[in-house]
């Protein structure tokens, strides 16, 4: 039999009255809660924090995996470029970031707190880049620091609407959604129409777990605008794609980590981002194409956190990824969306089939015919999210 | 084994327990500290969040508004959910009993010297991370992978059939991870039965099944009774296993209350879901308890 407390001299009330009442002591500040929560927005101005970059050569750089070129034996890489020339050392962290949302949730106690998430940049795209703005969670960029950005940046990324003069996020590649599909294992996947009801890839293909993402193409299946629509059509594109989850024509919906399952052979055809097929699937075999129906074009942008302690040194490298011969490097690995003026005129000497690259370089009729996706409040934000992740979660 | 490390010492007598009268309260601190820290503190800050004005947002701030028809929004549109939650875990807690009770026998009564090499090989996959090993089932169970092959070959797996992202995955999943916590518990308590206790049951005509049937296994309870309760409050809450291995429609209520809190930011049905899941598994495992007839001796 356990020992009861009453070897100790304690009668049982006691006890129990005790342990409650000490309890109640510790799991007061419990009840904080009880007072609701106050708003994610802090005042930017309340938030600054002291610059010790001339003190520590360092930048703490959080970013999705896939984005920057890796050091190879023979080669430096341009992260390397840049710590060698700056004497400043970066700590990449690669993949930190493997969702918008979820990386929101990561960093959103310390912001919303006015604490350093001990990353001095991250990237993220264009609309979750607008919320943080829209927050006050960012610091405001020197540009006085940033000439190359001012003379390279390409007109199309120049002026966005949610941030017109660039003063908190600088570009760092461009990209677009489609298809990609493994030419060894299926037939070519050319509409999101047939990736979404070809019997033959039944359970064998993914979609992207970022909301924008996947609902834009369920939108324009059904020839809704994803830059203008209602909560009707959301709902109904909605249903549909519960339908493809259930037939289990859908085998998951994933993160950057689809490439996994195309490398794996488990999926045959997947939402994919452009740059990944060429970078993180070596091409080949994988190929990727704008689907039919038209194709998503994003950017992801570097953003410096409040709090974060290295913004010159951050500034300084966003400097040095504008000038187009470390442009041209990093896109010519990475094949993404170069934002960066005259890089094209550089990327020969890295890549010579680079040089007309769909991918990296895309002309005003494609740049025309993109995709976004409408720009959401807040409530409108949840609500979508909610319905998207019942979809996801069975 | 049980019984040993969750008693405090025994005062020898009565008048020496008067003199520690102090003492027994200062041994109570750390753990209750712990549990008030750690336990207590978020399980309030759950409950408050729970009844939060849906209405509300991470961005807004939420306000405290005792919205109870919260529980009902989070049953309405996840009790499949919960069902399939319940379900996976009771078929992985039972298979874990089944292959962990033979082989918490083998070692408490059968290793002989390879006693502790085999208790070692049962805790070794705690050696690596537990998302690696999920990750590398993904390998193994892969559409091109050799079981896959292999299982197709022999016809037991159609030509087009996987084995990865299905339900038998998922499940696969939570029984490899969770066998040891049946393990260990079931060798803790079976190592304690007196050995001649067996014997005197050969002795008197039982047949070994009967033996063990009413002198082995009902002393061995303490073990049957924590090792499940091990395997199956943390496989309903498990989201892992179905996120990796499985799809959609294998999802267990973990998944939606992560997308809810990391995704959605909707605090209130995140923390509803928490709650209510907490509250059915506590209901769940005072009957088992109270049915298994072992309260004293857990």
């Amino acid at each position: 039999m356990p020992a009861s407390p009453s070897q100790f001299g304690l009668s049982r009330r006691k006890f129990i009255q005790g342990a409650s009442l000490s309890a109640l002591a510790i799991g007061g500040p419990g009840l904080l809660a009880a007072c609701g929560t106050s708003g994610a927005k802090v005042d930017q101005s309340e938030c600054t924090s002291s610059d010790s970059s001339s003190s520590e050569k360092e930048i703490n750089f959080s970013n999705w995996i896939g984005y920057v070129d890796p050091v190879k034996a023979k080669d430096t890489s341009t992260l390397e470029k840049f710590e060698q020339q700056t004497g400043i050392t970066v700590d990449y962290q690669n993949g930190d970031v493997n969702d918008n949302e979820q990386f929101y949730s990561k960093v959103s106690p310390q912001l919303q707190g006015c604490k350093s998430t001990g990353r001095d940049v991250f990237v993220l795209t264009d609309w979750m880049a607008a919320r943080m703005i829209d927050l006050g969670w960012l610091q405001k960029l020197d540009h006085s620091k940033l000439p190359n950005v001012d003379a390279n940046i390409i007109d199309f990324l120049k002026s966005p609407s949610w941030d017109p003069n660039r003063d908190y996020s600088v570009p760092w590649q461009s990209g677009m959604t489609g298809i990609c599909y493994n030419s060894e294992l299926t037939d070519p996947v050319t509409s999101f129409k047939e990736l979404l009801t070809r019997p033959d890839l039944n359970g064998k293909i993914e979609l992207l777990t970022e909301m924008r993402d996947t609902m834009l193409f369920l939108l324009l299946m059904q020839d809704s605008d994803p830059e203008d629509f209602t909560d009707d059509e959301f709902s109904a594109a909605i249903d549909k794609l519960q339908g493809y989850v259930d037939n289990g024509q859908v085998r998951r919906f994933a993160g950057n980590d689809y490439v996994d399952d195309m490398k794996s052979g488990d999926i045959v055809a997947c939402e994919a981002w452009s740059g990944d097929v060429i970078n993180l699937l070596g091409g080949g075999k994988y190929k990727w194409l704008p689907p039919e129906e038209g194709f998503a074009l994003w950017t992801d942008n570097m953003l410096v956190p409040n709090k974060a302690e290295h913004k010159s040194n951050v500034e300084e490298m966003m400097n040095f990824y504008y000038d187009p011969v470390n442009a041209a490097k990093l896109s010519a690995w990475n094949y993404y969306f170069c934002p960066v003026a005259g890089a094209q005129e550089e990327i020969g000497q890295f890549d010579k089939s680079a040089v007309n690259s769909s991918y990296i370089f895309l002309d005003e009729k494609t740049l025309a015919s993109g995709k976004s996706f409408m720009i959401l409040d807040e409530k409108q934000n949840q609500s979508y999210q909610q319905q998207f992740n019942q979809v996801q979660g069975g | 084994m049980t019984q040993t490390t969750t008693s405090p010492p025994k005062a020898s007598d009565d008048g020496e327990a008067s003199k520690r009268r102090g003492w027994g309260w200062l041994l109570l601190v750390p753990g209750m500290l712990w549990l008030a820290i750690f336990f207590l503190f978020p399980t309030v800050q759950l409950f408050f969040t729970s009844l939060y004005d849906p209405s509300g947002s991470y961005e807004q701030g939420y306000a405290l508004t005792w919205h109870v028809a919260n529980y009902v929004d989070a049953i309405k549109d996840t009790w499949n959910l919960f069902g399939r939650s319940f379900m996976y875990a009771g078929i992985s807690t039972f298979v874990c009993l089944l292959l962990g009770y033979p082989l918490a026998y083998a070692i408490a009564f059968k290793a002989g010297r390879w006693k502790n090499v085999m208790l070692v090989l049962v805790i070794a996959p705690f050696f690596t991370s537990f998302l690696l090993r999920t990750l590398s089932w993904r390998a193994i169970l892969a559409d091109q992978g050799p079981v896959t092959s292999f299982l197709q070959t022999i016809a037991i797996l159609p030509d087009d059939g996987r084995l990865l992202a299905t339900p038998v995955a998922v499940i696969a999943g939570l029984i490899y991870n969770f066998l040891p916590f049946m393990t260990l518990p079931l060798y803790a308590s079976l190592d304690k039965v007196d050995y001649r206790l067996i014997e005197a049951a050969g002795d008197l005509y039982s047949s070994p099944f009967t033996g063990f049937r009413k002198v082995t296994f009902p002393l061995s309870l303490p073990g049957v009774v924590s090792g499940t309760l091990l395997t199956f409050i943390p496989a309903c809450g498990d989201y892992i296993n179905a996120e990796l291995l499985g799809t959609p429609k294998q999802y267990m209520v973990g998944n939606r209350i992560q997308a809810a809190f990391l995704t959605e930011h909707n605090y209130p049905l995140a923390a509803s879901l928490s709650i209510i899941l907490m509250l059915i598994v506590v209901l769940m495992v005072i009957v088992y308890v109270r049915k298994s007839g072992t309260e004293k001796l857990v």
